[in-house]
């Protein structure tokens, strides 16, 4: 045991490289979601005034039942909502996901101008102008992304803008498993 | 001479702005009670988007809305308790500047005092090894080394 003891400083280094390396890998922005695995919060959103899509109904708690859906909270004066768009645009419409979206604290017309720019990937869109479902939700900064199972439960949220990375190593993964179960 | 560096001080101290409140006016509860109550949660909570301030700090307007949602909360009858539990169910353990006590968070509170306990050890631990070869457990001079001594010992004189 005692012939062991001149190993210990390194033991020590090594565990603490350790600790570090994954304690500095992780982002600290990063908060885990209370909300995983819970059912989604009771909120009840009006549709966006003036978006002209045939069913631009609103968005609330029983929407989210009875598929697999990405629900997205993006505002038109977020600047990383304009980064994550083509990845939203591409889910809804190559991958053949629901995106429904939660409008944070915006003006409507905004918020129009903002879809008709960069184009309106999702099915339904709720205006959440004083951000209070948003809080329901947890949302801590814009944009976040939910993604809803077939019961209405959140399985997954991803906090700032869509990376492909977390795409198509998350997202689809999980939806295609969301799926089948 | 005395008088006009007095004058300069109370001239920069009348232009350097006082600290400023983050809880506008418009905010504030007409009830000066409820209000003391929400302020005293404002600070338990922290402010998510700069995390290092609590939402009675923070200008960030989610820190507001926290704020107004917390005195909301109080104004419909909930209890200091109930307004938290409301914040952390949404939000987590994380909102808490004072973290709970429990399993998750066992390390960080009792941390400290295992490695008090380590450093205490490790330090009487090595107060005893340092007496002891002064102290009376070494054993006696066999016959042979005594001899040897003592001839040392003549040779020198």
């Amino acid at each position: 045991m005692r012939r062991f003891l001149f190993l210990l400083p390194l033991v020590l280094f090594v565990g603490v490289g350790v600790a570090f390396f994954l304690g500095f890998g992780r982002d600290p922005r990063a908060i885990p979601s209370v909300l995983i695995d819970k059912p989604v919060p009771e909120f009840a959103l009006a549709a966006l005034p003036g978006r002209d899509k045939a069913d631009a109904r609103g968005l609330a708690t029983a929407d989210l039942r009875g598929d697999v859906t990405l629900v997205n909270v993006f505002a038109s004066w977020c600047v990383p909502c304009k980064v994550e768009h083509p990845i939203i645009t591409r889910l809804a419409r190559e991958e053949g996901i629901t995106v429904h979206a939660i409008n944070h604290k915006d003006k409507p017309a905004d918020a129009l101008a903002w879809l008709t720019r960069n184009g309106d990937p999702y099915d339904r869109v709720g205006a959440d102008p004083d951000g209070r479902a948003s809080i329901e939700w947890g949302v801590y900064g814009v944009p976040e992304t939910f993604l809803v199972d077939r019961e209405g439960r959140i399985r997954f949220k991803h906090v700032g803008p869509l990376t492909p990375a977390v795409v198509e190593e998350t997202i689809i993964p999980l939806v295609k498993q969301l799926r089948k179960g | 001479m005395r008088a006009l560096l007095l004058a300069v001080m109370l001239a920069v101290a009348a232009a350097v702005p006082a600290p400023v409140r983050a809880v506008q006016p418009d905010e504030v509860l007409a009830d000066p009670a409820l209000e003391g109550r929400a302020r005293e949660i404002s600070r338990d909570l922290r402010c998510l988007v700069c995390q290092n301030q609590s939402i009675d700090d923070s200008n960030a307007p989610l820190a507001r809305d926290l704020r107004v949602l917390v005195r909301e909360r109080l104004e419909a009858g909930d209890s200091n308790t109930e307004v938290l539990a409301y914040v952390t169910n949404r939000y987590g353990d994380y909102v808490l500047l004072n973290p709970p006590f429990k399993a998750t968070t066992l390390l960080l509170w009792v941390g400290p005092f295992v490695l008090l306990a380590i450093g205490a050890v490790t330090v009487a631990v090595y107060l005893r090894r340092r007496v002891a070869p002064g102290g009376g457990d070494t054993a006696p001079l066999s016959e042979d080394e005594r001899r040897r001594l003592d001839a040392l010992l003549k040779d020198g004189t």
